[in-house]
């Protein structure tokens, strides 16, 4: 009984990271913009199939034959996802959302753009690469490290330290640096920060690179994890991991990330003690409940109007 | 003679809906052309009732799709139970030629039950608002739609069927395109009632929400009735819109309201521009027409969309009409149109 | 006789007190003024009347009916009319509609009247319109009825303003700063109006206001706060010579119109 409790506790904080990754990339760039990127969920499905597409090419072409560690290849893998991922977010900010922007549009109509740029990627994927799902290459292999009754694959290890580094590395950009401190100050005053001398414009695209960057290694990881790709992924878990985050609190970092976690250990308790079919419909139930009681979430902070 | 031209707008549009009907009775439109009419209609009712909440209200409501399924799901049990043999309770309940009578009254309920749905959304808002608001309304719309993936007895995930022979006891007693009259119907008295809604100084109270809730508190505007009003009417004419969908395709299934079919009614009603009720209808109009004519592209249909929705921001970042309506485009056609 | 009645009001906000221990009864007919250093707690007091905020302690009387706990359109709708201190129009309805809008505590039609448009929903919104026009044209903003808030000068906004917390018929007017913003020429026409308003309109007024000349020239009865206390009250000449009035605007030494 314990070591079943444990071994869920287990998985739930593996399903809980990849919400979390998710979540601190919506975050990120809710916080700086207060824009609900919805292209974010795809830009992490995007990143999978990066990731899928470079590492076949490296077993194709860099290491055809010879046998390679697995960890050479996922350690060449992310920088490069990373690098195009991010690539792929900044040049949706600079052409979709910048411009809009400079318009002094109406914040919604940037909402429908990000809407429209995920669409966009979902069913261009669809496209290009057809409606069969893709398999993830196995790249590391599986081993179990037993404790006890209580058994880890190191993939899942490795998720869960992957998803607790990028939150203590967002923890320290976001609080120690000064690209941190402007990105909390733009969202605190977009019309006095420009006259502060802060270029807000290249604050925005860092912020993007963060966001875009962490989806990278979120969708990566993901692949690995879960090695069946198709082009819809990235929607649900995107919405999902979105919720959470403002079920945490979000415009905090601290709050998108628990809200993660939060979604991740719901989902795999119901699923373990109730059946996965109703996963999804208490799981929205019980976000809904926290958020009509509490509606900044947990970490979030209510902003009043001055009357 | 001046009644009459102050009219014409009325009378035209009776006489148009007349031929269409006599076209589609005598088949001289078939029955491509009437499902393309009733799809337009059924997008004209779902837009301009989103364009209550998210035009005039100013609040982001992006679970529309889900009301849509309350109405379309209610609409389609009773219709079904009540006039054809099923599975639910073996014998139709009323004696099938009723339907005739009893199909509006089925999908207004439909629409009643949708809009006590939207209490769902209405309550939250008393306290909440934005995008925090947003998250509320996505959630319900996933709850709504997994509520039915888990409901066996009306189908489930394989979705619920038996419409069509709702028609069929509607056209053995009389033969009349019965779905495009009531579609246009519907749709004509949707887009009469929001426009008479948000004309009157009662319905202005949401506008007044809009753009200063604390002022509209201070001037005496109860603005927790006005949502709750506000809420509840949209989400009653998206009932409606369900209603209607479900039996012009003859089969539903929880998929076909998800995200993505509220993402459409968000499309059309920022395409239009906030505020717009005219343009809301345009861009239905428009947007039915563009899935259309795309259709040969397939799924390239589902890129080229949204390339244009972003190509359209760029150039009109307020949408095609922004707030205003036909006449303050072509001022000549108030003389056509008087609106009381 | 009384019109606003407030005993003991206090209103803590976490571990600050806002307003402690204030105390007031406003005759009818009276034109008071509340004045003290910002952060007084001057508009939580107006905020606490008009219902924005349930107070933590104590009860405000209007009318003979206890209102502490109503909502701010109910406080409306039994006679108190407000203006902000931020102007706070609806900038994008014409001026009339404006005006019109706060006509909502008794429409007497509802929803349905609004979309079959009964007989009295035609009378309703013809009368509603005709008043508007009226107080309009009394306000001389007559020929303005059509334009936008927005784009008129800031002067004739807070004048929109004032015709607006006009419109529902209050017993209380509350003006927040009403001077604020505005030239030293508008102020002296402000108090003019403020002063013609009181005359014309049968109305109680209780404004906030930092200009010492518009308090010192339209009031009859002045509290003053500081801290959220009341540290002195009275007539204006009163207060000009209340040596701990002088205190907390100047620090210890100075002139009031310094």
């Amino acid at each position: 009984m314990f070591t079943s409790l444990l071994q869920n506790v287990i998985n739930a904080l593996q399903w809980g990271s990849f919400y979390s990754m998710i979540a601190l990339g919506y975050c990120l760039v809710y916080g700086v913009l207060r824009l609900i990127n919805f292209a974010h969920g795809d830009i992490f499905m995007v990143a999978a199939y990066l990731g899928f597409i470079f590492i076949t090419f490296l077993f194709k072409y860099v290491f055809a034959g010879g046998a390679v560690s697995g960890w050479l290849v996922l350690a060449i893998t992310l920088p490069v996802v990373m690098f195009f991922t991010s690539l792929l977010g900044v040049f949706i900010e600079r052409v979709a959302y910048r411009p809009l922007r400079e318009k002094g549009a109406h914040r919604l109509y940037v909402v429908i753009t990000a809407l429209m740029v995920g669409l966009v990627l979902e069913n261009g994927n669809l496209a290009l690469f057809g409606a069969s799902s893709r398999k993830f290459p196995a790249i590391i292999q599986r081993s179990v490290l037993s404790f006890g009754g209580l058994h880890i694959t190191n993939l899942k290890v490795l998720v869960i330290i992957a998803a607790l580094v990028t939150f203590a590395f967002l923890q320290m950009v976001v609080n120690r640096t000064k690209i941190g401190m402007a990105m909390r100050a733009i969202s605190y005053d977009k019309f006095a920060i420009p006259l502060m001398g802060i270029p807000v414009n290249k604050v925005i695209v860092f912020t993007f690179i963060l966001g875009s960057s962490l989806a990278a290694v979120a969708g990566v990881l993901f692949g690995m994890s879960y090695p069946v790709l198709d082009p819809y992924m990235g929607m649900i878990i995107g919405w999902k991991a979105f919720i959470a985050a403002v079920v945490g609190g979000i415009g905090d970092i601290k709050g998108a990330f628990l809200g993660g976690f939060l979604l991740g250990f719901i989902e795999i308790l119901i699923v373990s003690f109730f059946s996965s079919n109703l996963k999804d419909l208490i799981a929205f139930l019980i976000l809904l409940i926290i958020l009509v009681i509490k509606p900044t979430g947990f970490y979030g902070v209510a902003k009043s109007t001055k009357i | 003679m001046e009644k009459i031209r102050q009219n014409l707008f009325i009378v035209s549009l009776g006489a148009g809906v007349l031929v269409i009907l006599l076209l589609a009775a005598t088949g001289a439109i078939d029955l491509y052309v009437q499902t393309f009419i009733m799809f337009m209609g059924v997008n004209i009712i779902f837009a301009t009732s989103l364009s209550i909440v998210n035009g005039y209200m100013g609040e982001f409501s992006c679970g529309h799709a889900g009301f849509m399924a309350v109405g379309a799901y209610v609409a389609s049990v009773l219709t079904v139970i009540m006039f054809t043999p099923n599975k639910l309770t073996g014998v139709p309940l009323l004696p099938p030629s009723l339907s005739i009578v009893l199909f509006p009254v089925i999908i207004l309920i439909g629409g009643v039950v949708a809009a006590f749905a939207g209490l769902l959304v209405a309550i939250p808002s008393f306290k909440t608002r934005d995008d925090y608001l947003a998250i509320i309304t996505i959630a319900v719309n996933f709850i709504i739609v997994t509520l039915i993936n888990n409901m066996a007895v009306i189908g489930g995930s394989r979705g619920f069927m038996g419409m069509r022979k709702v028609i069929y006891t509607m056209t053995d007693v009389f033969q009349f395109p019965y779905m495009l009259f009531w579609v246009i119907t519907f749709a004509i008295f949707t887009v009469f009632i929001i426009r008479r809604f948000v004309s009157s100084i009662y319905g202005k109270g949401i506008i007044a929400i809009k753009q200063d809730e604390v002022a509209a508190e201070i001037m005496s505007i109860d603005t927790n009735k006005m949502k709750l009003v506000a809420f509840m009417l949209s989400s009653g004419l998206a009932g409606v819109a369900g209603g209607l969908f479900a039996h012009v395709i003859g089969y539903v299934n929880p998929g076909s309201f998800s995200i993505l079919k509220s993402t459409e009614a968000l499309v059309m009603v920022y395409m239009a521009g906030m505020g717009s009720l005219g343009g809301s209808v345009i861009s239905a109009i428009l947007f039915t027409l563009l899935l259309e004519l795309l259709r040969p592209f397939q799924i390239l249909k589902w890129v080229i969309i949204p390339l244009l929705l972003i190509l359209l921001m760029q150039f009109r970042p307020e949408g095609l009409m922004g707030d205003k309506e036909l006449p303050d485009f072509f001022p000549k056609l108030k003389k056509f149109y008087k609106f009381k | 006789m009384s019109l606003l009645k407030i005993t003991n009001l206090v209103q803590r906000f976490g571990g600050l007190t806002a307003v402690s221990e204030f105390q007031a009864d406003i005759q009818e007919g009276t034109l008071n003024g509340l004045i003290g250093p910002n952060g007084a707690g001057k508009t939580t007091i107006f905020n606490l009347i008009s219902g924005f905020y349930v107070p933590t302690e104590g009860t405000i009387e209007f009318d003979g009916t206890i209102i502490n706990g109503k909502k701010p359109h109910e406080v409306t709708a039994l006679g108190i009319g407000r203006t902000f201190q931020n102007i706070r129009l609806w900038h994008d309805m014409t001026v009339l509609d404006n005006i019109r809008l706060s006509q909502h505590y008794h429409l007497q039609y509802s929803l349905s009247g609004a979309i079959f448009r009964s007989r009295q929903y035609y009378k309703r919104e013809q009368e509603i319109k005709e008043e508007a026009l009226k107080l309009l044209d009394i306000f001389g903003l007559k020929d303005k009825a059509d334009e936008f808030p927005k784009n008129l000068p800031y002067g004739i906004q807070r004048r929109v303003e004032i015709a607006r917390a006009l419109s529902v018929q209050p017993k209380l007017l509350l003006l927040d700063e009403p001077a604020a913003g505005l030239s030293s020429t508008d102020v002296v026409d402000l108090i003019d109006h403020i002063k013609w308003i009181h005359e014309n309109f049968d109305i109680t007024i209780l404004m906030i206001e930092h200009q010492m000349q518009v308090i010192m020239n339209l009031c009859e009865h002045i509290k003053v706060l500081d801290f959220g206390k009341t540290i002195a009250e009275g007539n204006p000449e009163e207060i000009q010579k209340n040596p701990q009035v002088i205190k907390a605007y100047l620090g210890d030494e100075g002139d009031i119109y310094a």
